[in-house]
C-alpha cells in the first residue's frame, strides 16, 4: 500500500496572499443593520422617545409631566413584568399563550391560601410562586422533552389554567378592604414612593429590577447565551455542546415563576384578587415583545426592548386618551406598529442571511 | 511527518436492520497528517466518521486513541478525548458573535465571587483567546471578534468553525466536506487553514468529494468502498483518476 510520503504539497509558506480574508466594505445601510443587530433595543428606544416627544409637544405639560409619565409606567407594570417572561420564551423560538392565565391563577392561589385556608400570607405567596413555576415547568416538559409545538402546548395550558382558575376561585373576588386588613403584604407592590410629582409604585421598581436581573442573565452568563443559541438553531447549539432541553426547561419554568410573581404584583395593582383580571395579558405581552424588537423566530432580541415595547403601548394609549381620541385609534396604531416591527425584523434577517 | 498512529480502528461493524453500513472497517490516522477519506455515496464513509466522532456506536470492533482502547459513546465523549468535528452545515449560531460561537458550551467564567456566585462570563478573556486563535489561522482581517457570525462570508464562517475545533487542545479534527459550499477562492483559504492546523501537530480527517482539494492537502487517502477500507493511497504516487477508479470499482485494487 502506498505509504510514507513526506511529499510536500503546496507549500504553506507564502500563504499571506490568500489566507487573508478580504476586508468587506460596508455600505451605510449594511453598517446600520449591523448596528441594529448588535443593539436590538435601539429602535424601540427611538420610537419610545419620539412618541414621548410628539405627545409632549402636542399635549404640553399635561402629558410631559413626571406624574403622567410615571402613571404610564404604573399602567404598563403588569404587562412589562409578564413581557419579560414572554421574551425568554420567544427568544427560544417559542411562544407562551398561557402567561396571563398563569399570572391570574397564581394571584388567586395566593388569595385563596390566605383567606380560605388561613395560611400566613407569606407562605401563600411562596405557594403561588411555586404554582406559577410548576405550570411553566409542565409546558417546558411538553415542549423540551415530548417535543410538542410551544404554540399548541401553551394554547392548551392557557385554557386549562384559566378554567382551573375560575373553578378553583368559584369566580369570587377577594375584596381589597379585606386584603388590606388581614394580609397587607399581598398588596405590597401597590405601595409607592413619591418624588416631586413622580409616583413610583413598588411594582414599577420591581419591574425595572427584574428586567435588569434577566438582562444580566441573558447577556452575561453562559445560560443566557445558550438561550439565544437554542433559539437561533437548536441542533447547532446541541452539536456545540449546549444542553438544549435543559435550557428550554429552565426558560419555561423561569417564565412561570415570573408570571407567578406578576400575580403577586397584580394584587398590588388591583388591590383585590380578581379571577377575571388579565384576560388580554398574553396578547399584550406578545405585542410588547414584538414592538420591542425581539424576533418571533428566536435568537434575537432583549428584555430591555420588550420593556420599551410595553412603554410604547402605554405612551400611545395615554397620549391618545389625553388628546380625546377614540381609544380604537390606540389599537389601530398598535396594530400598525406590530406589522412594521415584524416587517423590520424580516428585513434585518434577510439582510443578514 | 511522524508515523505514530493517533487513532486506529479495527473491524468496525454496524448494521441498520439488513443494511450493512460498516463491514469490518479498519482505519488508522497518524500524528500530524491530513488523511482524506473518500468513497462513493453509500459506501459507508459517513457511518465511519460518525463512529469516530461519537454520533454512532458501532456494533462491534475497537477504536484506540494513542494506543489505548476507547469507547466513544457520544459527541461529548469524543470531545473529551480530543476529537472535534466540524459539521458540513457548520453548526454555528448565526446571530451570536464569533467569540460566543467559538466558546459555545465551554464558556469561561470570571474568577472569584463574580464567576462562582453571579456566574459572570469573562468576555474579555474569551475575546482575547478567540482573537489569538483566529490570528494563528490567518483570519486576522475579521474586523471585530464580537460581530455576529451571520455577517461573515462563507469562508470566514468555515474558518470560525475550524477555529472552534482547533481552539481546545484537540488531537484530531474531523472536517466533513469543508469546501462543498464554497467558491474557488474561499476553498483555497480553507485548505490553507487545514495545512496550518496540521502544521501545529493536529491530525485531520478530511471528508471530501472534491478530488483536486483532496490531492491538494492530503498526506494519505483512505479509499472507502462497500462498507470497508479498500486501500490507502499516496497522493504523490497516483492520480485523481486512479483514486476515483478505486472508489467506484472501475479499477480493481491489487494489494502489494
Amino acid at each position: 500500500m502506498a505509504d510514507e510520503a513526506p511529499q510536500t504539497k503546496t507549500s504553506s509558506t507564502g500563504a499571506e496572499g490568500f489566507a487573508q480574508f478580504a476586508r468587506r466594505r460596508r455600505g451605510a445601510s449594511e453598517r446600520a443593520i449591523y448596528f441594529i443587530h448588535t443593539h436590538p433595543a435601539i429602535i424601540p428606544l427611538a420610537v419610545l422617545t419620539a412618541s414621548i416627544v410628539v405627545f409632549g409637544l402636542v399635549l404640553g405639560a399635561r402629558f410631559f409631566s413626571p406624574f403622567t409619565l410615571t402613571l404610564v409606567m404604573q399602567q404598563v407594570m403588569i404587562v412589562g413584568i409578564v413581557a419579560i417572561a414572554q421574551t425568554l420564551v420567544i427568544l427560544t423560538a417559542g411562544i407562551d399563550l398561557s402567561v396571563g392565565a398563569i399570572m391570574v391563577c397564581s394571584s388567586v392561589v395566593m388569595g385563596q391560601c390566605t383567606f380560605r385556608y388561613g395560611l400566613p400570607p407569606e407562605i401563600s405567596i411562596v405557594i403561588g410562586l411555586a404554582f406559577g413555576t410548576a405550570c411553566g415547568l409542565v409546558s417546558g416538559i411538553l415542549v423540551a422533552i415530548v417535543r410538542l409545538p410551544p404554540f399548541i402546548v401553551t394554547l392548551g395550558m392557557w385554557q386549562i389554567v384559566l378554567a382551573a382558575n375560575f373553578l378553583y376561585s368559584r369566580n369570587e373576588t377577594i375584596r381589597s378592604q379585606d386584603i388590606a386588613e388581614q394580609a397587607p403584604i399581598l398588596q405590597y407592590f401597590g405601595r409607592d414612593i413619591q418624588i416631586g410629582g413622580a409616583v413610583f409604585t413598588y411594582g414599577v421598581i420591581a419591574m425595572l429590577i427584574l428586567a435588569a436581573i434577566v438582562h444580566y442573565l441573558l447577556t452575561r452568563t453562559a445560560w443566557g447565551r445558550h438561550v439565544y443559541a437554542v433559539g437561533d438553531d437548536p441542533r447547532a447549539a446541541e452539536l456545540a455542546g449546549v444542553r438544549a432541553r435543559h435550557i428550554l426547561l429552565t426558560v419555561y419554568a423561569g417564565s412561570g415563576l415570573i408570571c407567578g410573581f406578576a400575580g403577586w404584583a397584580l394584587i398590588g395593582r388591583l388591590g383585590s384578587v380578581s379571577p377575571t383580571a388579565g384576560q388580554l395579558t398574553n396578547i399584550e405581552t406578545i405585542t410588547a415583545v414584538v414592538i420591542g424588537g425581539t424576533s418571533l423566530f428566536g435568537g434575537r432580541g432583549s428584555v430591555i426592548g420588550s420593556l420599551f415595547g410595553a412603554l410604547i403601548v402605554g405612551v400611545f394609549s395615554m397620549g391618545l386618551r389625553m388628546a380625546g381620541a377614540d381609544p380604537q385609534w390606540t389599537y389601530l396604531l398598535i396594530g400598525v406598529l406590530i406589522i412594521v416591527a415584524v416587517g423590520f425584523d424580516h428585513l434585518v434577517r434577510r439582510a443578514a442571511a | 511527518m511522524s508515523s505514530d498512529p493517533v487513532m486506529t480502528a479495527e473491524g468496525l461493524r454496524k448494521n441498520y436492520g439488513r443494511v450493512v453500513a460498516m463491514d469490518g472497517v479498519d482505519f488508522d490516522l497518524r500524528a500530524g497528517e491530513v488523511l482524506a477519506v473518500i468513497g462513493d455515496n453509500g459506501a459507508g464513509k459517513s457511518t465511519l466518521i460518525k463512529a469516530l466522532s461519537g454520533a454512532v456506536m458501532p456494533d462491534s470492533g475497537t477504536i484506540t486513541m494513542d494506543g489505548r482502547e476507547v469507547r466513544i459513546a457520544n459527541t461529548k465523549a469524543a470531545r473529551a478525548l480530543g476529537i472535534e468535528t466540524v459539521y458540513q452545515d457548520l453548526a454555528l449560531s448565526p446571530s451570536l458573535s464569533i467569540t460566543e460561537n467559538i466558546f459555545m458550551g465551554r464558556e469561561l467564567r470570571k474568577g472569584g465571587v463574580m464567576g462562582s456566585v453571579l456566574r459572570m462570563l469573562d468576555q474579555e478573556r474569551m475575546n482575547r483567546a478567540a482573537w489569538d486563535e483566529l490570528r494563528e489561522l490567518g483570519l486576522m482581517t475579521i474586523q471585530d471578534i464580537r460581530q455576529p457570525v451571520e455577517t461573515l462570508s462563507g469562508g470566514q464562517r468555515q474558518g470560525v468553525a475550524v477555529a472552534r475545533a482547533a481552539a481546545f487542545g484537540s488531537k484530531v479534527i474531523i472536517l466533513d466536506e469543508p469546501t462543498a459550499a464554497l467558491g474557488v477562492k474561499e476553498s483555497r483559504q480553507v485548505l490553507q487553514i487545514i495545512r496550518d492546523i496540521r502544521d501545529r501537530g493536529i491530525s485531520i480527517i478530511l471528508i471530501s468529494h472534491s478530488m483536486p482539494h483532496v490531492f491538494d492537502v492530503a498526506d494519505r487517502i483512505h479509499v472507502h468502498r462497500l462498507g470497508r477500507r479498500l486501500c490507502v493511497l499516496d497522493p504523490a504516487q497516483c492520480s485523481p483518476a486512479d483514486a476515483v477508479g478505486y472508489m467506484t470499482g472501475a479499477i480493481e485494487f491489487q494489494p502489494g
